[in-house]
């Protein structure tokens, strides 16, 4: 296995962007993923993506993916699965892990674009198989063709707990309610709305109480919840699910970004610790690199833009400037505020605002 | 400004819908399109898919789209294109008795054209019998297929999802 100059650690969607950009401008990339196929998230996205016609808007996520590693393989950029990124050392050293080997790989420049893992919550019988998180739902679904149970309650309204229901529906699995602790939905209301019409109840200011079950989940308590988010008494009502599927956040995963020793801030914004970056996504060592989820949760659409970004940060590192590059750098900035320029994209805007000002 | 009740069950209610829909004068004329996109959120599909320019988001991708009803021939481009599915295609001048109604169905299995099924309401109610005029399914609503029910007149403001027998 050989670096290249520009060590990806992350097939997703901000990684495989990064090194499509990165190459027009002549960077050579070695993208490394710890799964069988790269893709990330993408893999199992069967909804049409939202955005505009230059993010792929209406292009189902799978299909973008596919798409993307096509794009890849007629540039000769080579991908690396089941290699996982297990350590980094203070020479600049990232150690490689693939088929019980491991490599050290020296790359003149880095792009940690992680992702993230799923949140979950705690109540009496959270521990009963049975309960999920959506991702892990979605994964069982969408790439192997498994159902998960035949009875779901969804905990969670924000995109993936509705789109999630969607899929899960689709697959002939009866979503019997999905709940959210907030008075409002979280997600994008034609989401809801596509359940909603489908006959699944979207219970707001609900939470869980316990599942039970004798040796998996057999049924759910759920209730109403008061504005200081303490169950309403009377309001408990009993669902007969096998499943109990939690959709309830994500969280950065930073370790690498820790261990090489990039400055940190927890910024709640963004989901938790983040990496401090510049507008290149530069972080505060230099030549390390960041994009995606592991910079803040967000959606893939951002994710594919801020990856590109890393990859014209990194050719500006690796190569130097150009006129042509800096109008790259300009158009993907400006279309990445774009997409956050609604109501949507308040949450990343403020949370990008303060790690900006972190460092000041 | 986005209703209560839209905001917490999904289903949205008349203030919402008094927006979208179409002037008298206009569903007399025929397949006309309805746009139940309520919410800025990034995405212009239906602006980029429309031939006739009757849809524009505009400069700010977040902006809701507007939709000039005289210039839409209700062609159902944009139904399938919809990444949100939130557009229908009605035509209240189908028949004497009946409107039409073309939804996005992205379940399995796709009823048969001529079959009979139940109209499902925006809150996944019964709300009226309906028959299957059309069933498109081809590579342009890429896997979105779109079908056509006919509808006892005036339920054409409802039915927005179908079932199947059994």
């Amino acid at each position: 296995m050989k670096a290249g100059e520009f060590l990806i650690i992350g097939g997703g969607p901000a990684g495989l962007m990064a090194a499509l950009a990165a190459s027009e401008f002549g960077v050579e990339s070695l993208i490394i993923d710890e799964n069988q196929a790269p893709g990330g998230q993408l893999v199992k996205q069967t909804h049409m993506f939202f955005g505009s016609k230059a993010e792929r808007a209406g292009t189902r996520g799978f299909e973008i993916g596919l798409e993307l590693q096509q794009e890849l393989s007629t540039r000769g950029i080579k991908i690396e699965t089941q290699a996982s990124a297990v350590g980094y050392y203070p020479d600049g050293t990232v150690a490689v892990m693939q088929n019980e080997r491991v490599w050290p790989l020296k790359p003149r420049a880095i792009l940690v674009a992680t992702g993230a893992s799923e949140n979950f919550v705690s109540f009496p019988g959270s521990d009963l198989p049975g309960v999920y998180g959506a991702g892990a739902v979605q994964t069982l679904m969408n790439v192997y063709g498994i159902r998960p149970g035949n009875q779901v309650l969804m905990v969670g309204s924000g995109n993936i707990g509705l789109i999630v229901s969607y899929q899960l529906m689709q697959a002939g699995v009866s979503v019997k309610a999905v709940i959210e602790g907030l008075p409002k939905i979280g997600g994008y209301l034609v989401h809801a709305s596509k359940i909603a019409r489908a006959g699944v109840p979207i219970l707001t200011r609900h939470t869980i109480l316990e599942a039970s079950g004798k040796d998996q989940v057999e049924r759910a308590v759920i209730a109403r919840i008061d504005e200081n988010w303490q169950p309403v008494s009377g309001s408990q009502s009993i669902l007969e699910v096998d499943t109990v599927c939690l959709a309830v956040g994500l969280s950065p995963l930073t370790e690498i970004l820790w261990q090489a020793g990039c400055q940190m801030y927890h910024v709640p914004e963004l989901g938790g610790q983040v990496a401090w970056h510049d507008e290149l996504m530069m972080t505060s060592v230099p030549g390390i690199f960041t994009a995606g989820d592991v910079t803040g949760i967000e959606e893939a659409s951002t994710a594919m833009l801020e990856g590109e970004l890393a990859g014209l940060g990194a050719a500006k590192y690796l190569k130097g400037e150009s006129k042509e590059l800096q109008c790259r750098i300009d158009d993907t900035a400006c279309r990445l505020a774009s997409l956050r320029a609604g109501p949507f994209g308040q949450k990343a805007r403020e949370g990008k605002c303060k790690l900006a000002e972190c460092r000041r | 400004m986005l209703s209560d009740k839209l905001t917490s069950t999904g289903v949205a209610d008349q203030s919402d819908l008094g927006q979208a829909w179409p002037s008298e004068d206009r569903l007399k004329q025929g397949p006309v399109v309805v746009v139940e996109c309520y919410q800025e959120i990034p995405c212009n599909p239906c602006e980029t898919s429309c031939p006739r320019q009757a849809i524009v988001v505009g400069e700010n991708i977040n902006d809701l789209p507007k939709v000039d009803h005289a210039k839409c021939n209700g062609c159902t481009l944009c139904v399938a294109r919809c990444p949100g599915l939130a557009i229908v295609v009605v035509n209240a001048a189908y028949s004497q008795t009946e409107s039409t109604v073309t939804i996005p169905y992205e379940f399995l299995p796709l009823p048969e054209q001529g079959s009979a099924v139940e109209g499902i309401d925006r809150q996944g109610r019964v709300c009226c019998q309906a028959r299957v005029v059309r069933v498109l399914n081809t590579k342009a609503q890429g896997k979105t297929p779109l079908v056509t029910l006919a509808v006892p007149k005036g339920k054409e403001r409802e039915v927005r999802f179908l079932r199947t027998a059994g």
